[in-house]
């Protein structure tokens, strides 16, 4: 019982050393989203509070923590307080298994990549829960939404790890990145890392999937009730799953923590800062997309989703594992 | 290992709680709530045994897909609105009484009839023509007997899935007349002769567009 116990505090003075800068992150993630958002429409962005306007997070969640939270008389209204925790809890839990390099990660678990599959399937409650227990209109439409996209998405994400895996031979997220030390999956699978990338986009909500909260249509979707401390949870969480998104992209496709080249100049760098370096590069790519391209239609979103990307993807499946057989390349042999 | 067993109390305490609540809440979707909360704790207890492979996909598929799509119908149809009625005497509606008491004794005497084999679980392990080693992983044990010895139930469960899905969807399936489909091939190869006409409009009458 004793040892039981000193091992929880290790273990959380190593969560609590992982969640604050992931939490720091998604604060300077916003105020990078939106800056990069303005150098595309030539406006200045926010750039007041702060060095660069980099403490404009920090000002919005000080707005937030003083607004005064109303919840609905209509409303359910437990499931209403719970879906915003919901949102925020499955956003930062599934950081426990994401390697930040060789033996930096809080648990090496043999499934780990099912792990962040199980987790970001799970993201979708927070938001049913939240448009449901409003009791009104838009974010019930607004939840129905997403549900149905979320859902429709995840069956190809799903389909582009069994490429990865077949590529690999485990689910260790460590294994494969230690998998990728020759050459990054981003190359022979590039078709898959794009459909990933577009499916990461749908599956965050992101621009030009944002259709669960298009604000012409659904005023903001499920987060119309919401307000204050409240609401800035949805937005924190729904920030920190981009982040999560870009990372699981990061260790998939563009090798994790190794460095592109391991000559002198670039192996010196830590490990942690090259998967900081690609979850930036990937992140900069979603801020990009959401500046440049128009809303989707819904009856496209879902073509997109099950006509094309999920055919293409089970195609890949095939491709991959007759290539790997043919060649007799399938590793755990 | 005490604290093992006290996770494994907490868990299957908030698994049989939630069971109940399933059932016992007015409310459908607060059910459908729990039963998400009672596959939640039973992939936790999955993990706790050492079967982490099982209880991730319970996760992905029960929470993550079939309990969305519960969700959905409970919140589409409104289900909450007749609960009340099921059980009231001015319903006369049908037979789910009978149907539903049938149901659950077969499901009680077969939850008996499992109870009862636990005893016999030593033999059963002894008789197992595999020997599970704690050395490999239990996500390439798995897929070393479903892929050899029962590679052809698999196949064939798969294949009764399939049939279930496209039968689904042949049932529900109608061609709605007057709908407007976008076909892109359509969009992107017309050209300026098909898409643009010159017209001699007449005085005072217009012309008529779509005729």
């Amino acid at each position: 019982m004793d040892s039981y116990f000193s091992i929880l505090f290790t273990e959380v003075y190593k969560i609590l050393f992982l969640l604050v800068p992931v939490l720091v992150s998604v604060a300077m993630i916003v105020w990078l989203d939106r800056r990069v958002w303005a150098f595309v429409q030539k406006r200045r962005g926010p750039n007041v509070v702060g060095p660069f306007g980099l403490f404009q997070s920090l000002a919005d969640a000080l707005k937030y923590i003083f607004k005064e939270i109303i919840i609905p008389a209509s409303s359910n209204k437990l499931v209403f307080v719970l879906a915003p925790v919901v949102t925020m809890t499955l956003a930062l839990i599934s950081w426990a298994v994401i390697p930040f390099g060789e033996d930096f990660v809080l648990a090496d678990i043999n499934v780990g990549i099912l792990y962040l599959f199980a987790v970001s399937s799970l993201g979708v409650y927070g938001i049913i829960m939240g448009g449901w227990a409003s009791n009104s209109k838009y974010p019930f439409l607004g939840a129905i939404r997403s549900a149905a996209q979320m859902v429709s998405y995840e069956v190809s994400i799903g389909v582009i790890i069994i490429n990865v895996l077949l590529c690999v031979g485990s689910l260790n997220l460590s294994d494969i990145v230690m998998a990728q030390q020759n050459l990054w999956f981003v190359i022979p699978l590039f078709p898959m890392f794009v459909i990933f990338f577009i499916s990461a986009l749908a599956e965050t909500n992101r621009p030009p999937f944002d259709l669960p909260e298009a604000e012409a249509e659904l005023v903001a979707g499920y987060q119309t009730e919401y307000s204050g401390m409240m609401y800035a949870m949805f937005w924190l969480g729904e920030y920190a799953n981009i982040l999560l998104m870009c990372a699981m992209g990061a260790v998939l496709f563009l090798g994790g923590w190794l460095s592109p080249i391991d000559i002198f100049p670039f192996n010196v760098i830590p490990g942690p800062f090259w998967l900081i370096f690609k979850i930036l590069f990937l992140f900069i790519l979603f801020a990009l997309v959401k500046a440049t391209v128009p809303r989707y239609r819904y009856d496209q979103l879902m073509k997109l989703g099950w006509k094309i990307f999920l055919p293409f993807s089970l195609f890949y499946v095939v491709l991959t594992s007759s290539f790997l057989l043919y060649f007799d390349l399938l590793p755990g042999k | 290992m005490i604290a093992h067993s006290v996770f494994f109390y907490i868990f299957s305490l908030i698994a049989i709680i939630s069971a109940v609540m399933v059932t016992v809440s007015k409310n459908t979707v607060h059910s459908v709530f729990f039963l998400i909360l009672d596959f939640i704790s039973i992939s936790c207890l999955f993990i706790m045994i050492g079967a982490e492979f099982l209880g991730m996909i319970m996760l992905i598929v029960y929470v993550g897909a079939v309990a969305v799509l519960f969700l959905f119908v409970v919140m589409m149809l409104n289900v909450a609105e007749q609960k009340g009625q099921w059980f009231s005497s001015r319903w006369d509606g049908g037979t789910h009484i009978p149907v539903g008491l049938l149901v659950s004794l077969i499901i009680f005497f077969e939850l008996i009839i499992v109870i009862g084999g636990w005893k016999y679980k030593p033999d059963l392990l002894n008789s197992l023509s595999i020997n599970i080693s704690t050395e490999v992983t239990n996500t390439r044990s798995i897929g070393n007997v479903l892929y050899t010895d029962y590679i052809l139930l698999f196949q064939i469960s798969g294949m009764i899935l399939l049939v279930a899905m496209i039968g689904a969807i042949v049932l529900t399936y109608r061609e709605r007349a007057g709908v407007k489909r976008q076909s892109y091939i359509k969009q992107i190869s017309r050209e300026r002769d098909e898409g643009v006409d010159l017209v001699e409009a007449e005085r005072n009458k217009g012309v008529k567009i779509d005729a």
